[in-house]
Protein backbone atom coordinates (compact mmCIF):
# COMPACT_ATOMS: atom_id res chain seq x y z
CA UNK A 1 0.00 0.00 0.00
CA UNK A 2 3.21 2.33 1.36
CA UNK A 3 4.56 1.69 -2.01
CA UNK A 4 2.07 2.70 -4.24
CA UNK A 5 1.44 6.07 -2.70
CA UNK A 6 4.87 6.37 -2.62
CA UNK A 7 5.17 6.57 -6.59
CA UNK A 8 2.51 8.68 -6.93
CA UNK A 9 2.83 11.29 -4.15
CA UNK A 10 6.89 11.04 -3.85
CA UNK A 11 7.43 14.62 -5.33
CA UNK A 12 4.98 15.84 -2.73
CA UNK A 13 6.57 13.73 0.43
CA UNK A 14 7.64 16.42 2.75
CA UNK A 15 10.24 14.96 4.90
CA UNK A 16 12.98 12.05 4.85
CA UNK A 17 12.81 9.49 7.80
CA UNK A 18 16.50 8.49 8.58
CA UNK A 19 17.17 5.47 11.25
CA UNK A 20 20.62 5.26 12.57
CA UNK A 21 21.92 2.90 15.70
CA UNK A 22 23.89 4.41 18.75
CA UNK A 23 26.23 1.53 17.64
CA UNK A 24 26.48 1.57 14.12
CA UNK A 25 30.28 2.46 14.54
CA UNK A 26 31.09 -0.48 16.56
CA UNK A 27 28.48 -3.30 15.71
CA UNK A 28 29.55 -5.85 13.47
CA UNK A 29 28.18 -6.54 10.11
CA UNK A 30 26.56 -10.05 8.66
CA UNK A 31 26.35 -10.66 5.15
CA UNK A 32 23.50 -12.02 4.13
CA UNK A 33 21.55 -13.54 0.74
CA UNK A 34 18.32 -11.39 -0.54
CA UNK A 35 15.95 -12.91 -1.98
CA UNK A 36 17.01 -11.78 -5.78
CA UNK A 37 20.44 -13.59 -5.12
CA UNK A 38 22.69 -10.05 -3.59
CA UNK A 39 24.60 -10.36 -0.98
CA UNK A 40 24.53 -7.69 1.17
CA UNK A 41 25.86 -6.37 4.56
CA UNK A 42 23.37 -5.71 7.43
CA UNK A 43 23.98 -4.98 11.07
CA UNK A 44 23.83 -7.98 13.33
CA UNK A 45 22.38 -8.69 16.51
CA UNK A 46 21.97 -11.52 19.08
CA UNK A 47 18.80 -12.78 21.31
CA UNK A 48 18.46 -10.58 24.13
CA UNK A 49 20.43 -7.52 22.74
CA UNK A 50 19.28 -4.45 23.47
CA UNK A 51 17.94 -1.87 20.02
CA UNK A 52 18.86 1.44 20.20
CA UNK A 53 19.03 3.97 17.96
CA UNK A 54 17.85 7.72 16.85
CA UNK A 55 15.07 8.64 14.10
CA UNK A 56 16.00 11.42 12.53
CA UNK A 57 12.70 12.93 10.76
CA UNK A 58 13.87 15.94 8.26
CA UNK A 59 11.42 18.45 7.08
CA UNK A 60 12.08 18.73 2.70
CA UNK A 61 11.00 22.46 3.05
CA UNK A 62 11.88 23.75 6.37
CA UNK A 63 9.15 26.95 6.53
CA UNK A 64 6.12 24.66 5.61
CA UNK A 65 4.63 22.70 9.10
CA UNK A 66 4.24 19.00 8.61
CA UNK A 67 0.99 17.88 10.42
CA UNK A 68 1.04 14.23 11.38
CA UNK A 69 -1.02 11.38 12.85
CA UNK A 70 1.48 10.69 15.62
CA UNK A 71 5.37 9.08 14.84
CA UNK A 72 6.53 5.51 15.85
CA UNK A 73 9.31 3.36 15.83
CA UNK A 74 8.91 -0.63 15.41
CA UNK A 75 11.06 -3.66 15.63
CA UNK A 76 9.35 -6.34 13.88
CA UNK A 77 10.77 -10.36 13.40
CA UNK A 78 8.49 -11.96 10.64
CA UNK A 79 7.91 -15.27 8.61
CA UNK A 80 6.77 -14.25 5.14
CA UNK A 81 5.58 -17.24 2.77
CA UNK A 82 6.07 -16.50 -1.09
CA UNK A 83 2.98 -18.05 -1.95
CA UNK A 84 1.16 -16.12 0.47
CA UNK A 85 2.78 -12.30 0.43
CA UNK A 86 -0.24 -10.93 1.91
CA UNK A 87 -0.40 -12.86 5.29
CA UNK A 88 3.27 -11.88 7.23
CA UNK A 89 3.33 -13.75 10.50
CA UNK A 90 5.16 -11.27 13.34
CA UNK A 91 6.41 -13.59 16.27
CA UNK A 92 7.83 -10.70 17.72
CA UNK A 93 5.96 -6.90 17.36
CA UNK A 94 7.44 -4.16 19.67
CA UNK A 95 5.78 -0.37 19.25
CA UNK A 96 7.68 2.95 20.92
CA UNK A 97 5.30 5.78 20.42
CA UNK A 98 8.09 8.88 19.55
CA UNK A 99 5.58 11.42 19.13
CA UNK A 100 1.87 12.12 19.81
CA UNK A 101 -0.31 13.45 17.00
CA UNK A 102 0.40 16.77 16.26
CA UNK A 103 3.05 19.08 13.84
CA UNK A 104 6.80 19.67 13.28
CA UNK A 105 7.76 22.98 12.88
CA UNK A 106 11.59 22.05 12.10
CA UNK A 107 13.55 18.99 11.80
CA UNK A 108 13.83 16.42 14.69
CA UNK A 109 15.15 14.04 16.43
CA UNK A 110 13.97 11.13 18.61
CA UNK A 111 15.47 8.56 21.11
CA UNK A 112 14.25 5.10 21.21
CA UNK A 113 15.75 1.84 22.68
CA UNK A 114 14.17 -1.71 22.68
CA UNK A 115 15.55 -3.32 25.65
CA UNK A 116 16.64 -6.93 26.02
CA UNK A 117 14.67 -7.79 22.95
CA UNK A 118 13.97 -11.49 22.32
CA UNK A 119 15.24 -12.89 18.69
CA UNK A 120 14.30 -16.38 19.21
CA UNK A 121 14.82 -17.29 15.70
CA UNK A 122 18.21 -16.62 13.13
CA UNK A 123 17.19 -14.41 9.74
CA UNK A 124 16.61 -16.82 6.66
CA UNK A 125 16.16 -16.14 2.92
CA UNK A 126 14.98 -19.33 1.39
CA UNK A 127 13.08 -20.22 -1.93
CA UNK A 128 10.06 -20.27 -0.20
CA UNK A 129 9.96 -18.18 2.99
CA UNK A 130 11.73 -15.70 4.33
CA UNK A 131 12.27 -15.16 8.30
CA UNK A 132 13.65 -11.40 8.59
CA UNK A 133 13.97 -8.86 11.58
CA UNK A 134 13.71 -5.09 10.86
CA UNK A 135 13.14 -2.13 12.69
CA UNK A 136 9.99 0.68 10.69
CA UNK A 137 9.68 4.23 11.48
CA UNK A 138 6.50 5.38 10.31
CA UNK A 139 5.19 9.37 10.46
CA UNK A 140 1.44 8.55 10.33
CA UNK A 141 -0.69 11.24 7.99
CA UNK A 142 -4.47 11.87 6.72
CA UNK A 143 -3.90 10.02 3.22
CA UNK A 144 -0.40 8.23 2.98
CA UNK A 145 2.11 7.85 6.09
CA UNK A 146 6.09 8.40 5.63
CA UNK A 147 7.79 5.69 6.71
CA UNK A 148 11.74 3.75 6.45
CA UNK A 149 12.59 0.45 7.51
CA UNK A 150 16.30 -0.32 8.44
CA UNK A 151 16.97 -4.15 7.72
CA UNK A 152 18.64 -6.10 10.07
CA UNK A 153 20.25 -9.76 10.47
CA UNK A 154 19.76 -11.92 13.48
CA UNK A 155 21.91 -15.23 14.16
CA UNK A 156 21.10 -17.75 16.62
CA UNK A 157 24.39 -19.17 19.14
CA UNK A 158 25.12 -22.19 20.19
CA UNK A 159 27.79 -24.19 22.24
CA UNK A 160 29.31 -27.66 21.64
CA UNK A 161 26.04 -30.08 22.11
CA UNK A 162 26.48 -32.24 25.38
CA UNK A 163 25.61 -35.21 23.28
CA UNK A 164 27.42 -35.25 19.87
CA UNK A 165 27.32 -39.20 18.58
CA UNK A 166 29.13 -40.57 15.66
CA UNK A 167 26.95 -41.91 12.80
CA UNK A 168 27.75 -45.81 11.89
CA UNK A 169 25.70 -47.72 9.74
CA UNK A 170 26.02 -51.27 7.61
CA UNK A 171 23.72 -50.27 4.61
CA UNK A 172 23.67 -51.97 1.11
CA UNK A 173 22.14 -54.20 -1.53
CA UNK A 174 21.20 -57.74 -0.56
CA UNK A 175 24.35 -59.94 -2.46
CA UNK A 176 25.43 -56.81 -4.40
CA UNK A 177 26.91 -54.29 -2.32
CA UNK A 178 27.54 -54.07 1.59
CA UNK A 179 29.43 -51.08 2.96
CA UNK A 180 29.73 -49.36 6.50
CA UNK A 181 29.86 -45.72 7.08
CA UNK A 182 30.86 -43.91 9.51
CA UNK A 183 30.71 -39.83 10.46
CA UNK A 184 32.47 -39.20 12.78
CA UNK A 185 30.16 -36.66 14.37
CA UNK A 186 25.98 -35.92 14.07
CA UNK A 187 26.37 -32.38 15.12
CA UNK A 188 28.94 -29.99 13.55
CA UNK A 189 29.52 -26.37 13.51
CA UNK A 190 29.27 -24.54 10.15
CA UNK A 191 32.97 -24.07 9.92
CA UNK A 192 33.69 -27.58 11.05
CA UNK A 193 34.81 -30.76 9.18
CA UNK A 194 33.06 -34.00 8.59
CA UNK A 195 35.77 -36.74 9.02
CA UNK A 196 34.63 -40.22 8.03
CA UNK A 197 35.37 -43.50 6.32
CA UNK A 198 33.14 -45.85 3.95
CA UNK A 199 34.27 -49.29 4.31
CA UNK A 200 33.82 -52.25 1.17
CA UNK A 201 32.30 -55.21 2.89
CA UNK A 202 31.15 -56.41 -0.19
CA UNK A 203 31.40 -55.01 -3.56
CA UNK A 204 29.75 -57.77 -6.83
CA UNK A 205 28.90 -54.10 -8.83
CA UNK A 206 31.72 -52.28 -10.49
CA UNK A 207 31.56 -48.43 -8.79
CA UNK A 208 33.33 -45.58 -10.58
CA UNK A 209 33.33 -43.05 -8.09
CA UNK A 210 31.62 -42.00 -4.86
CA UNK A 211 30.48 -38.77 -3.88
CA UNK A 212 29.02 -36.87 -0.93
CA UNK A 213 26.69 -34.96 -1.52
CA UNK A 214 25.24 -32.24 1.19
CA UNK A 215 21.66 -31.53 0.68
CA UNK A 216 19.33 -29.21 1.62
CA UNK A 217 16.18 -29.53 2.30
CA UNK A 218 13.29 -26.06 2.89
CA UNK A 219 9.89 -27.60 4.22
CA UNK A 220 7.56 -25.22 4.26
CA UNK A 221 3.43 -25.60 5.26
CA UNK A 222 1.75 -27.75 7.11
CA UNK A 223 -0.39 -30.64 6.96
CA UNK A 224 -1.63 -32.04 3.34
CA UNK A 225 0.39 -28.47 1.99
CA UNK A 226 3.64 -30.12 2.96
CA UNK A 227 5.92 -28.86 0.55
CA UNK A 228 9.73 -29.71 -0.08
CA UNK A 229 12.44 -28.08 -1.52
CA UNK A 230 15.70 -30.12 -2.16
CA UNK A 231 18.94 -28.50 -2.56
CA UNK A 232 21.91 -29.89 -3.43
CA UNK A 233 24.41 -27.43 -1.47
CA UNK A 234 27.73 -29.33 -2.73
CA UNK A 235 28.63 -32.23 -4.58
CA UNK A 236 32.39 -33.58 -3.27
CA UNK A 237 33.94 -36.75 -4.86
CA UNK A 238 35.82 -38.78 -2.66
CA UNK A 239 37.01 -41.70 -4.18
CA UNK A 240 37.49 -42.23 -8.17
CA UNK A 241 37.88 -46.06 -9.05
CA UNK A 242 36.83 -49.31 -8.58
CA UNK A 243 37.24 -50.61 -4.74
CA UNK A 244 38.12 -53.74 -3.59
CA UNK A 245 36.37 -55.78 -0.23
CA UNK A 246 38.67 -54.21 2.64
CA UNK A 247 39.16 -51.06 1.39
CA UNK A 248 38.53 -48.05 3.35
CA UNK A 249 37.77 -44.91 2.09
CA UNK A 250 38.25 -41.26 4.13
CA UNK A 251 36.08 -38.77 4.40
CA UNK A 252 37.50 -34.67 5.03
CA UNK A 253 35.10 -32.36 4.41
CA UNK A 254 35.52 -29.16 5.17
CA UNK A 255 31.96 -27.10 5.94
CA UNK A 256 33.02 -23.90 6.04
CA UNK A 257 33.14 -23.21 2.36
CA UNK A 258 29.73 -23.88 1.61
CA UNK A 259 27.04 -21.39 2.21
CA UNK A 260 25.05 -23.01 5.12
CA UNK A 261 22.81 -22.10 7.66
CA UNK A 262 21.64 -23.79 11.04
CA UNK A 263 19.36 -26.78 11.29
CA UNK A 264 15.97 -25.25 11.64
CA UNK A 265 13.12 -27.65 12.52
CA UNK A 266 9.48 -26.47 12.90
CA UNK A 267 10.12 -22.24 13.36
CA UNK A 268 7.31 -21.05 14.64
CA UNK A 269 5.18 -24.17 12.88
CA UNK A 270 5.77 -22.52 10.09
CA UNK A 271 9.12 -23.67 8.16
CA UNK A 272 12.27 -26.18 8.64
CA UNK A 273 14.86 -26.44 6.98
CA UNK A 274 16.97 -29.32 7.33
CA UNK A 275 20.19 -31.11 6.09
CA UNK A 276 21.34 -34.06 4.91
CA UNK A 277 24.60 -35.88 3.85
CA UNK A 278 23.94 -38.25 1.07
CA UNK A 279 26.47 -40.91 0.05
CA UNK A 280 26.16 -41.82 -3.75
CA UNK A 281 28.12 -44.62 -5.53
CA UNK A 282 27.64 -44.45 -9.06
CA UNK A 283 28.43 -47.64 -11.32
CA UNK A 284 30.28 -48.44 -14.90
CA UNK A 285 26.66 -47.75 -16.20
CA UNK A 286 25.85 -44.45 -14.28
CA UNK A 287 23.44 -46.37 -11.89
CA UNK A 288 23.47 -44.92 -8.53
CA UNK A 289 23.08 -46.27 -5.28
CA UNK A 290 22.93 -43.80 -2.13
CA UNK A 291 22.10 -43.45 1.62
CA UNK A 292 20.68 -40.44 2.79
CA UNK A 293 21.81 -39.22 6.62
CA UNK A 294 20.44 -36.19 8.11
CA UNK A 295 23.08 -34.39 10.28
CA UNK A 296 21.97 -31.20 12.42
CA UNK A 297 24.11 -27.79 11.54
CA UNK A 298 24.49 -25.29 14.29
CA UNK A 299 26.50 -21.78 14.82
CA UNK A 300 28.90 -21.55 16.96
CA UNK A 301 30.25 -17.88 18.57
CA UNK A 302 33.63 -16.29 17.23
CA UNK A 303 37.01 -16.97 18.93
CA UNK A 304 37.13 -14.52 22.09
CA UNK A 305 40.43 -12.72 21.78
CA UNK A 306 41.99 -13.90 24.67
CA UNK A 307 42.41 -17.85 23.45
CA UNK A 308 44.25 -16.26 20.80
CA UNK A 309 46.95 -14.74 23.20
CA UNK A 310 46.47 -17.77 24.91
CA UNK A 311 47.85 -19.39 21.61
CA UNK A 312 50.94 -17.23 21.12
CA UNK A 313 52.01 -18.08 24.08
CA UNK A 314 52.32 -21.54 23.94
CA UNK A 315 53.75 -20.96 20.34
CA UNK A 316 56.77 -18.66 21.66
CA UNK A 317 57.39 -21.32 24.31
CA UNK A 318 58.52 -23.70 22.07
CA UNK A 319 61.68 -21.80 21.13
CA UNK A 320 62.80 -21.09 24.61
CA UNK A 321 66.35 -21.37 24.23
CA UNK A 322 66.08 -18.30 21.42
CA UNK A 323 63.54 -15.76 22.36
CA UNK A 324 65.02 -14.74 25.38
CA UNK A 325 68.22 -12.86 25.07
CA UNK A 326 68.53 -11.18 28.38
CA UNK A 327 68.92 -14.62 29.73
CA UNK A 328 71.83 -15.50 27.67
CA UNK A 329 73.84 -12.91 27.64
CA UNK A 330 74.01 -13.05 31.94
CA UNK A 331 75.09 -16.53 31.23
CA UNK A 332 77.92 -15.72 29.68
CA UNK A 333 78.65 -12.96 32.09
CA UNK A 334 78.40 -15.29 34.66
CA UNK A 335 81.14 -17.24 32.89
CA UNK A 336 83.30 -14.33 32.55
CA UNK A 337 83.61 -13.85 36.11
CA UNK A 338 83.73 -17.13 37.10
CA UNK B 1 35.69 -27.07 28.41
CA UNK B 2 38.05 -25.59 26.53
CA UNK B 3 37.30 -24.48 22.69
CA UNK B 4 39.18 -26.50 20.34
CA UNK B 5 40.20 -23.65 17.58
CA UNK B 6 41.27 -26.42 14.91
CA UNK B 7 39.07 -29.49 14.12
CA UNK B 8 40.83 -32.86 14.86
CA UNK B 9 41.05 -34.14 10.93
CA UNK B 10 42.30 -37.17 11.24
CA UNK B 11 41.57 -39.96 9.50
CA UNK B 12 39.39 -42.57 11.63
CA UNK B 13 40.53 -46.08 12.38
CA UNK B 14 40.21 -48.77 10.23
CA UNK B 15 40.76 -52.20 10.14
CA UNK B 16 43.67 -53.23 7.96
CA UNK B 17 42.98 -54.55 4.23
CA UNK B 18 43.66 -58.53 3.58
CA UNK B 19 46.42 -58.98 1.13
CA UNK B 20 44.21 -60.95 -0.67
CA UNK B 21 41.49 -59.05 -0.82
CA UNK B 22 43.70 -55.88 -1.81
CA UNK B 23 45.34 -58.49 -4.28
CA UNK B 24 43.27 -61.07 -5.69
CA UNK B 25 40.82 -61.12 -8.84
CA UNK B 26 37.76 -58.27 -7.31
CA UNK B 27 34.41 -59.69 -6.70
CA UNK B 28 32.70 -58.04 -9.29
CA UNK B 29 34.28 -60.02 -12.45
CA UNK B 30 31.64 -59.86 -15.50
CA UNK B 31 32.38 -60.01 -19.22
CA UNK B 32 30.05 -60.85 -22.00
CA UNK B 33 31.59 -61.16 -25.53
CA UNK B 34 28.87 -61.86 -28.40
CA UNK B 35 31.13 -62.68 -32.13
CA UNK B 36 31.53 -65.03 -34.30
CA UNK B 37 28.38 -64.21 -36.53
CA UNK B 38 27.31 -66.74 -38.54
CA UNK B 39 24.68 -66.89 -41.09
CA UNK B 40 21.95 -70.32 -40.40
CA UNK B 41 19.45 -71.00 -43.10
CA UNK B 42 18.95 -70.98 -47.07
CA UNK B 43 17.10 -68.37 -49.04
CA UNK B 44 14.83 -65.96 -47.75
CA UNK B 45 14.78 -67.80 -44.14
CA UNK B 46 18.12 -66.96 -43.21
CA UNK B 47 18.94 -65.26 -40.03
CA UNK B 48 22.17 -64.44 -37.93
CA UNK B 49 23.66 -66.28 -34.89
CA UNK B 50 26.20 -65.03 -32.63
CA UNK B 51 28.25 -66.30 -30.01
CA UNK B 52 27.46 -65.34 -26.68
CA UNK B 53 30.25 -66.08 -23.97
CA UNK B 54 30.13 -65.07 -20.38
CA UNK B 55 32.80 -65.32 -18.22
CA UNK B 56 32.14 -64.53 -14.17
CA UNK B 57 33.09 -64.80 -10.72
CA UNK B 58 29.53 -63.81 -9.19
CA UNK B 59 27.85 -66.39 -7.36
CA UNK B 60 24.37 -65.58 -8.49
CA UNK B 61 25.61 -67.31 -12.35
CA UNK B 62 25.52 -70.85 -11.41
CA UNK B 63 28.03 -71.39 -14.44
CA UNK B 64 31.33 -69.02 -14.34
CA UNK B 65 31.80 -69.87 -18.02
CA UNK B 66 29.43 -70.46 -20.06
CA UNK B 67 28.63 -69.85 -23.87
CA UNK B 68 25.54 -69.88 -26.36
CA UNK B 69 24.05 -69.20 -29.49
CA UNK B 70 21.33 -66.67 -29.98
CA UNK B 71 19.90 -64.52 -32.74
CA UNK B 72 18.59 -61.00 -32.73
CA UNK B 73 15.27 -62.02 -31.87
CA UNK B 74 16.55 -63.75 -28.68
CA UNK B 75 17.47 -60.61 -27.52
CA UNK B 76 14.50 -58.94 -28.45
CA UNK B 77 12.57 -61.74 -26.00
CA UNK B 78 14.62 -60.87 -23.55
CA UNK B 79 14.05 -57.21 -23.44
CA UNK B 80 10.48 -57.40 -23.28
CA UNK B 81 10.45 -60.32 -20.51
CA UNK B 82 12.82 -57.72 -18.35
CA UNK B 83 10.79 -54.80 -19.47
CA UNK B 84 7.21 -56.64 -18.19
CA UNK B 85 8.57 -58.48 -15.20
CA UNK B 86 11.15 -55.77 -13.74
CA UNK B 87 11.50 -52.50 -12.68
CA UNK B 88 14.28 -51.83 -14.65
CA UNK B 89 14.92 -49.55 -17.40
CA UNK B 90 15.97 -51.69 -20.26
CA UNK B 91 18.96 -50.22 -22.51
CA UNK B 92 18.41 -50.10 -26.04
CA UNK B 93 18.61 -52.87 -28.41
CA UNK B 94 20.33 -51.60 -32.00
CA UNK B 95 18.12 -51.46 -34.23
CA UNK B 96 15.00 -53.53 -36.09
CA UNK B 97 16.52 -52.56 -39.37
CA UNK B 98 13.54 -53.08 -41.31
CA UNK B 99 14.57 -51.70 -44.54
CA UNK B 100 17.15 -53.82 -44.77
CA UNK B 101 14.92 -56.80 -45.53
CA UNK B 102 13.11 -55.09 -48.13
CA UNK B 103 14.43 -56.41 -51.89
CA UNK B 104 15.91 -54.79 -54.17
CA UNK B 105 18.77 -53.49 -51.76
CA UNK B 106 22.22 -52.60 -53.96
CA UNK B 107 24.36 -53.99 -50.57
CA UNK B 108 23.68 -57.39 -49.12
CA UNK B 109 20.77 -56.20 -46.38
CA UNK B 110 20.65 -58.11 -43.11
CA UNK B 111 24.11 -59.75 -44.04
CA UNK B 112 25.74 -56.63 -44.78
CA UNK B 113 29.38 -57.27 -43.07
CA UNK B 114 29.35 -53.66 -41.50
CA UNK B 115 25.70 -53.80 -40.51
CA UNK B 116 26.76 -57.33 -39.06
CA UNK B 117 29.40 -55.63 -37.07
CA UNK B 118 27.59 -52.61 -35.69
CA UNK B 119 24.66 -54.92 -34.78
CA UNK B 120 27.36 -57.43 -32.89
CA UNK B 121 28.69 -54.56 -31.51
CA UNK B 122 25.37 -52.69 -30.23
CA UNK B 123 23.84 -56.44 -28.25
CA UNK B 124 27.55 -56.59 -26.88
CA UNK B 125 26.79 -53.38 -25.25
CA UNK B 126 23.38 -54.18 -24.50
CA UNK B 127 24.13 -57.62 -22.84
CA UNK B 128 26.71 -56.11 -20.78
CA UNK B 129 24.92 -52.95 -19.57
CA UNK B 130 21.68 -55.74 -18.69
CA UNK B 131 23.78 -58.72 -16.76
CA UNK B 132 25.55 -55.64 -14.60
CA UNK B 133 22.10 -54.39 -13.49
CA UNK B 134 21.77 -55.85 -9.75
CA UNK B 135 17.73 -56.34 -10.53
CA UNK B 136 18.21 -57.90 -13.52
CA UNK B 137 20.69 -60.68 -12.31
CA UNK B 138 17.42 -61.74 -10.24
CA UNK B 139 15.50 -62.44 -13.18
CA UNK B 140 15.40 -65.67 -14.48
CA UNK B 141 14.95 -64.99 -18.15
CA UNK B 142 18.12 -63.64 -17.94
CA UNK B 143 19.80 -66.77 -16.47
CA UNK B 144 18.18 -68.91 -19.47
CA UNK B 145 19.33 -66.39 -22.08
CA UNK B 146 23.26 -66.54 -20.75
CA UNK B 147 23.09 -69.75 -19.84
CA UNK B 148 21.09 -72.08 -20.82
CA UNK B 149 21.38 -73.84 -24.65
CA UNK B 150 17.93 -72.95 -25.83
CA UNK B 151 15.57 -70.92 -24.42
CA UNK B 152 12.15 -72.15 -23.66
CA UNK B 153 9.74 -69.48 -24.59
CA UNK B 154 6.85 -71.31 -22.76
CA UNK B 155 9.41 -71.42 -19.35
CA UNK B 156 7.77 -69.71 -16.22
CA UNK B 157 8.98 -66.41 -15.50
CA UNK B 158 9.94 -65.07 -11.58
CA UNK B 159 12.51 -64.02 -9.85
CA UNK B 160 15.43 -66.05 -7.65
CA UNK B 161 15.71 -64.58 -4.22
CA UNK B 162 12.41 -64.45 -2.92
CA UNK B 163 13.49 -61.58 -0.44
CA UNK B 164 14.73 -59.49 -2.74
CA UNK B 165 13.48 -55.49 -2.60
CA UNK B 166 11.58 -54.98 -5.99
CA UNK B 167 10.81 -51.47 -5.27
CA UNK B 168 13.91 -50.31 -6.41
CA UNK B 169 13.73 -47.37 -8.85
CA UNK B 170 16.90 -46.39 -11.46
CA UNK B 171 18.29 -45.25 -8.09
CA UNK B 172 18.41 -47.92 -5.56
CA UNK B 173 18.19 -46.17 -2.08
CA UNK B 174 20.26 -48.57 -0.05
Amino acid sequence: MHLIFRIFFGFGQSADIDIVLNDAETRKKAEHRSEDGRKDKYFLFYDGETVSGKVNVTLKYPGKRLEHNGIKIEFIGQIEMYYDRGNHHEFVSLVKDLARPGELTQSQTFDFEFTHVEKPYESYTGQNVKLRYFLRATVGRRLNDISKELELVVHTLSTYPELNSSIKMEVGIEDCLHIEFEYNKSKYHLKDVIVGKIYFLLVRIKIRHMEIDIIKRETTGTGPNVYHENDTIAKYEIMDGAPVRGESIPIRLFLAGYELTPTMRDINKKFSVRYYLNLVLIDEEERRYFKQQEITLWRKGDIVRKSMSHQAAIASQRFEGTSNPEKFLGHNAEEDTG
Amino acid sequence: MSDPVVADTRRLNSKPQDLTDAYGPPSNFLEIDVYDPQIVGVGRGRYTTYEVRMRTNLPIFKLKDSCVRRRYSDFEWLKNELERDSKIVVPPLPGKALKRQLPFRSDEGLFDESFIEERRSGLEQFINRIAGHPLAQNERCLHMFLQEETIDRNYIPGKLRCDFDDDLPKSSNM
